[in-house]
């Protein structure tokens, strides 16, 4: 891999409540490199949001006990002040998000909220900072984009307001590309365009993206590495291949095979969900913490908890099963359906 | 799960097909008004523009488009929630369009619906109990001292359990408020289950706990179900036939698998190409068709095809001045388009 954009080690995110600490986050470790694409995946309630919010300075110290480091170009995060922070967020790292019916200012026109972006990170005009945010409604593919800047969030499909997120999160050039669910709430044909879109962007900005989902077809188009989360950690990590063809972690199988997929020929073959529910993250299992829910449990699963360690290359799982176990279980159990 | 598991048996090619609904040329459209005190109706939108369609005993049909295809329109106005402009529904060959008051009544216990939203679908200050027992309530299918019991076997019957009856939706999860829509619908054994999205808000794990679910009740009380979805690959894993649909008309209808090998309607095989495949070989090996821009406005739908503004195959002047039948094209196969695609256009897999 290539020298490291960004690196985060042993993260903790935890929050207090009034019933007990939150581990939203529990160490986790990655690194990524420019152009790379990262995919996150899991499900509600697995941090993946959490980590990537504290990343983007969105949660801090002291709504939330934060350890461990954030290593962006050679400086930690963690110890930066919030206007350091400022001038990293949206010049260095940006962030576009689930919902864009809802994070655009309904009553701000699309053109002046990209140009505001603009303005408070660079000294230029009013008139300046009003063509680059058209030049950039242009890029993301905007029809009309002049006449568009002067309209109102409403008057954008949700196709559209999700470009003009983009088109806003990408004006200052940033480094990193975080994407939290970005397309969950689109259609099929417009989440394929806007995928194409951030695909095509990243290679010309040269930007490091993180696509957060729980749609495991999502990442396998368009991603180079996933990690996958549960309970606050990383379970399994790897190059995509890894993932659909060689996974390691139960929990993996568990979302490959809950999954209905459209290749499948034999339609009436059920669907194997995950038993139970994610547990709750102010009492997590001991030991793994997917222990109750796994299918292949022994003795070790509730005492000790498993490391990620890697595999081959950097594939990495952290369950206590051995590695010839995991290979025979994929082969026998998760991959006869294709 | 309390719910029997059986297999299920192969799609229902063979026994008699009776049609449970029946619908002839529906058109639902929604008057535009300008002014205040003298209202004016300025256009319409059409929701849905001539629609035929069965439903037969048994099946599953699904329906997939995007949003704003009149799908959702579609069921409400089978439900009879919304009343057609135009056009028939027979239920078990009866004519119920017009259908009022007592009479209405009495079919809606045989057609009920679950909806997408399993926060917005619970009234929050009702217990559990009370929401599920509702219909018997309504319905007076259950002398009042025995809804309790009743509710409570509907509960273990949908995998929650019985003990909760007092409590209220907020302490369940998504996907446990969606068996509680599902126990709901169930209340007054109804013959049809229209399913408006019930998986969309859910995790893949619970998702796909909720559609083992539907197909095990399916199983158990001969249920027919409309299952309306956005994602093909869903649609397709509970559907025995399904129906595509464009801005208020059905393109395309097919068996799941006839659909995924060889679609035939250009838009088909735009959404089938959009769907994500979990399988990074297969992703990249198939075709794309890409669609520009949005869905056109249904106040105002594109002359002829109403695809053909967006359709790549699309030849003119025929596609922009006729407005193609739909044709038969493989067993069961039936799609509307001059210039159909050819057989596996999107994806090259082979013959099973």
């Amino acid at each position: 891999m290539a020298e490291p954009l960004i690196e985060v080690n042993d993260l903790r995110v935890h929050f207090p409540t009034d019933d007990g600490l939150v581990k939203a986050v529990d160490g986790i470790s990655f690194s990524l490199a420019a152009g790379e694409t990262l995919g996150v995946v899991g499900e509600s309630g697995s941090g993946k949001s959490v980590s990537f919010l504290t990343v983007m300075g969105l949660i801090t110290r002291p709504q939330a006990n934060i350890e461990g480091e954030i290593i962006f170009k050679g400086q930690d995060l963690l110890t930066m002040s919030q206007d350091e922070l400022r001038s990293v967020r949206g010049e260095m790292v940006s962030m576009i998000f689930q919902d864009p019916m809802t994070s655009l200012h309904p009553f701000y026109k699309v053109g002046d909220q990209i140009s505001e972006a603009i303005r408070v990170h660079q000294r230029v005009s009013k008139q300046e900072a009003r063509e680059q945010a058209v030049e950039m409604l242009r890029r993301v593919g905007i029809p009309r984009p002049d006449e568009r800047a002067d309209q109102y969030p409403h008057e954008f499909s949700g196709g559209m307001r999700q470009r003009a997120m983009i088109a806003m999160a990408l004006s200052l050039n940033p480094d990193l590309l975080i994407a939290d669910e970005p397309t969950t709430a689109l259609d099929v044909t417009v989440q394929a365009q806007i995928l194409d879109l951030i695909d095509r962007l990243k290679e010309e900005f040269n930007a490091a993206v993180v696509i957060i989902t729980h749609d495991l077809g999502v990442v396998a188009e368009h991603c180079d590495h996933i990690q996958v989360m549960y309970a606050g950690r990383i379970v399994e990590s790897g190059d995509r291949n890894d993932i659909y063809y060689k996974a390691h972690h139960p929990y993996t199988w568990g979302l490959l095979r809950s999954i209905p997929r459209i290749d499948d020929t034999d339609d009436k073959e059920r669907l194997s969900p995950i038993k139970g529910l994610p547990p709750s993250l102010i009492f997590v299992p001991p030991g793994c913490p997917f222990h109750p829910r796994c299918p292949y449990r022994f003795n070790k699963c509730d005492q000790e908890v498993p490391p990620l360690l890697p595999a081959d290359g950097h594939h990495a799982s952290a369950c206590h099963l051995s590695l010839a176990d995991k290979e025979r279980i994929f082969k026998e159990e998760v991959i006869v359906r294709s | 799960m309390s719910v029997q598991v059986n297999e299920r048996p192969n799609a229902p090619s063979t026994p008699e097909r009776t049609p449970l609904i029946r619908i002839r040329g529906i058109r639902k459209l929604f008057p535009i008004t300008r002014g205040i005190l003298i209202q004016k109706r300025i256009g319409d939108v059409h929701a849905v523009d001539g629609v035929d369609l069965e439903v037969y005993k048994g099946e599953t049909l699904g329906l997939v488009g995007e949003t704003g295809c009149g799908k959702s329109t579609l069921a409400r106005v089978i439900m009879r929630l919304y009343d057609a402009t135009a056009g028939t529904i027979e239920f078990e060959g009866r004519d119920v369009t017009k259908l009022r008051g007592r009479e209405l009544r009495e079919m809606r216990r045989d057609m009920q619906m679950i909806f997408q939203d399993p926060f917005a679908s619970l009234n929050p200050r009702k217990t559990i109990g009370t929401i599920i027992g509702t219909p018997f309530r309504l319905h007076k299918t259950v002398p009042k001292n025995r809804v309790k019991p009743e509710v409570q076997q509907l509960m273990e019957l949908v995998g929650l359990n019985p003990e909760h009856y007092n409590r209220y939706p907020h302490e369940f999860s998504g996907g446990q408020r969606q068996r509680i829509g599902v126990a709901r619908s169930l209340a007054l054994r109804p013959k049809l289950i229209v399913c408006d999205e019930p998986v969309s808000a859910l995790d893949v794990s619970i998702q796909a706990q909720i559609l083992n679910l539907l197909e095990d009740l399916q199983q158990e009380f001969d249920l027919t179900y409309l299952f309306i979805a956005h994602d093909l690959a869903v649609v397709k894993h509970v559907s025995d036939r399904v129906a595509v649909m464009y801005l208020g008309k059905i393109v395309e209808m097919a068996a799941g698998n006839t659909l995924y090998r060889n679609p035939k309607h250009p838009y088909t095989g735009a959404l089938l190409s959009a769907v994500p495949i979990a399988d990074p070989d297969l992703a990249s090996a198939k075709k794309r068709i890409i669609l520009e821009g949005d869905v056109p406005s249904p106040i105002d739908p594109p002359s002829g095809c109403r695809f053909h503004p967006r359709c790549p195959n699309a030849q003119f002047p025929k596609c922009k001045e006729d407005d193609p039948d739909l044709m038969p094209f493989h067993e069961g196969q039936v799609a509307a388009c001059h210039f159909p695609l050819e057989d596996r256009a999107i994806i090259a897999t082979p013959d099973p």
